[in-house]
């Protein structure tokens, strides 16, 4: 199972697509870790600066519709080989979610409040992730702990290290 | 209690349920392109799982960038193609034979009704209008589809959409999937099934229910899904007609599949769309759709027809209509892409590509290409391009670029005008 948690990148926008996230002129590398500076080229959000602003983070926290569009896994692991294994958002496009959990990768669905707590804790952020117990610790300006709910099979996936794993195991 | 069409193909797939959420189908066709496929294939290889579930099911093709434009993609290509020849999948596609995966095997009989269809690809709701569940999916499903056919999925929701009225000329299936994009929002269906039902859509063709089917995922949905009926059972007519004995039979066996009265919805729609207007896109996301009119006057560097969602022969048919015996303007530079070689042989025999090539546009290979800013038609930084596309994300085709998606008549008197027109006033 992989590590979660770590300092928090906050990307305040809706609807941030998978071309944003990885455009698809790099889709043509045929390993995972070819992707790795590519991160978030795209990203239309003002002030973000790819290069600068991804350093040392481990967790993103966002807004809606997060993931949306194309079904690049690209965009999965874009973030897997930059160590970001967790995102949080006020919801995810559905392919983005299941890559997330098909490579054992947590993309964890806030209510809006608690997206906006989040936000509230200033610049500096570490996220912990307690996945038996099902909560988010942040450390920001205050700490604040926030339940989350998991869906059993996507929490199975995470467990078994991906859907391969429990595939060839279950099926 | 009644089932959608959805709930229907779930249950005669069903093979497990891990919770009461979830569910695990079994697959009948699982479809591989060079882009998202690779890395599945050569993952496969360093577990030391290089199998398929099943050759007859698996469906390959080179099309996102074909020709290889550079040493990567031709690895890419090189990749499935070995894969596909080692393991003897019948059903691969490549150059001379290779088109848009979502125009190319409904053309080819791949998808019936009742099917279940998947693909690396987030297009692959297209494949609904056949009365099948197709939904896009990342590269670890493709590889557990490929190994083991199956793919999980949440239980599904339905939306029905009822569409109603006529259809003014000038106005087609494109102009009314963006519209209902715009009222559902980019997120409005998400993990939801988009039923399209009503006269209109009974009575488009199998290729304007495509189109509609095509962009369901721009509003988040899992698959876009279309009764069977008739026009379903004559398109696929060739590939059947050894396994019924007469369209009328076909199109009773179909009915199976359509929701029961009393099935439950998670959300109606209704739309009359006797007043719809031609409808484009402005900026970075397809539910940002304005009317026509409203756009007008907005210039233009490039057209580009074609794609999953518009580069049929029907769409090659209607945008041919407004560019027949007319040039393109100076300041433009259009390009037409058919979607398939089928599609191209057709234009072909039509006079379509003789009209394309009159007015000035460039005609390319079947390919996804330019759609993606992939290759063939990639956009400079400040650049805008009328397109009969699917998606105007920032960057899509080609970094600092700006896209406008609209139908291929409205491309069409786009190229001809120079910058956005209402083909109703070149008809």
């Amino acid at each position: 199972m992989k590590e979660f948690g770590g300092n928090a990148l906050f990307l305040d926008r809706n609807d941030i697509n998978t071309d944003e996230i990885i455009p698809a002129k790099y889709l043509t590398e045929n390993t995972k870790m070819a992707l790795q500076s590519f991160i978030l080229e795209d990203l239309k959000l003002g002030g973000f600066d790819p290069r600068k602003d991804i350093e040392g983070k481990g967790v993103i926290i966002t807004r809606a519709n997060f993931g949306c569009g194309s079904s690049r896994e690209h965009a999965v692991w874009v973030f897997e080989v930059n160590d970001i294994n967790v995102v949080i958002a006020e919801s995810f496009a559905r392919i983005f979610r299941q890559n997330m959990y098909n490579c054992g990768m947590l993309a964890i669905e806030l209510p809006k409040k608690d997206i906006e707590t989040l936000f509230g804790l200033g610049e500096a952020v570490k996220i912990g992730v307690d996945l038996a117990g099902c909560t988010i610790t942040a450390q920001g300006s205050k700490k604040v702990v926030i339940p989350f709910k998991l869906n059993e099979f996507d929490k199975k996936l995470v467990e078994a290290g991906g859907w391969l794993a429990y595939a060839d195991k279950n099926y | 209690m009644g089932k959608t069409i959805a709930e229907k193909i779930f249950a005669a797939h069903l093979r497990d349920t891990p919770t009461p959420e979830n569910v695990i189908l079994d697959i009948d066709v699982v479809m591989c392109h060079e882009i998202t496929t690779p890395i599945a294939i050569t993952d496969l290889e360093a577990r030391g799982m290089d199998r398929v579930f099943d050759t007859t099911k698996i469906k390959a093709v080179i099309d996102h960038v074909t020709p290889a434009k550079d040493s990567k993609t031709a690895t890419q290509g090189k990749i499935i193609r070995d894969w596909a020849r080692r393991h003897k999948i019948a059903d691969f596609f490549d150059i001379g034979a290779n088109g848009v995966c979502h125009a190319l095997f409904p053309e080819k009989g791949f998808i019936r009704p009742g099917y279940t269809v998947i693909m690396g690809d987030s297009h692959t709701c297209t494949h609904g209008a056949f009365g099948a569940f197709a939904a896009g999916v990342g590269t670890t499903d493709l590889e557990v589809g490929i190994l083991k056919g199956v793919c999980s999925f949440r239980t599904p929701e339905t939306m029905r959409i009822t569409i109603s009225g006529g259809l003014q000329d000038g106005v087609s299936a494109k102009d009314v999937i963006l519209f209902i994009i715009k009222e559902l929002t980019v997120n409005g269906a998400t993990d939801k099934v988009m039923e399209f039902v009503g006269p209109v859509v009974e009575s488009m063709s199998m290729e304007a229910r495509m189109t509609l089917c095509n962009m369901a995922i721009e509003a988040g949905a899992t698959c876009g899904i279309c009764l069977p009926d008739r026009v379903t059972a004559k398109y696929l007519w060739p590939f059947i007609k050894d396994q019924y004995e007469s369209i009328d039979v076909a199109v009773q066996d179909f009915a199976q599949w359509h929701s029961d009265p009393d099935a439950e919805y998670v959300k109606e729609m209704t739309l009359d769309v006797s007043k719809l207007v031609p409808q484009v896109t402005f900026g970075y996301k397809p539910d940002e759709v304005k009317s026509v009119t409203e756009m007008d006057g907005t210039p233009v560097d490039q057209v580009y027809i074609g794609s999953c969602t518009n580069g049929r022969i029907e769409d090659l048919r209607s945008a041919a209509r407004i560019l027949k015996g007319k040039k393109i303007a100076a300041n433009v530079r259009g390009i037409l892409s058919p979607a398939t070689p089928k599609v191209y042989a057709q234009a072909l025999e039509e006079g379509l590509i003789a009209i394309f090539m009159e007015a000035g546009f460039c005609v390319t290979n079947p390919t996804c290409g330019a759609c993606l800013g992939m290759s063939n038609g990639v956009l400079a930084e400040g650049e805008i391009c009328a397109s009969t596309t699917n998606r105007n994300f920032n960057g899509r085709m080609g970094k600092g670029g700006i896209v406008h998606l609209m139908s291929p008549l409205t491309a069409a008197a786009t190229a001809v005008q120079g910058h956005i027109t209402d083909p109703r006033n070149l008809l």
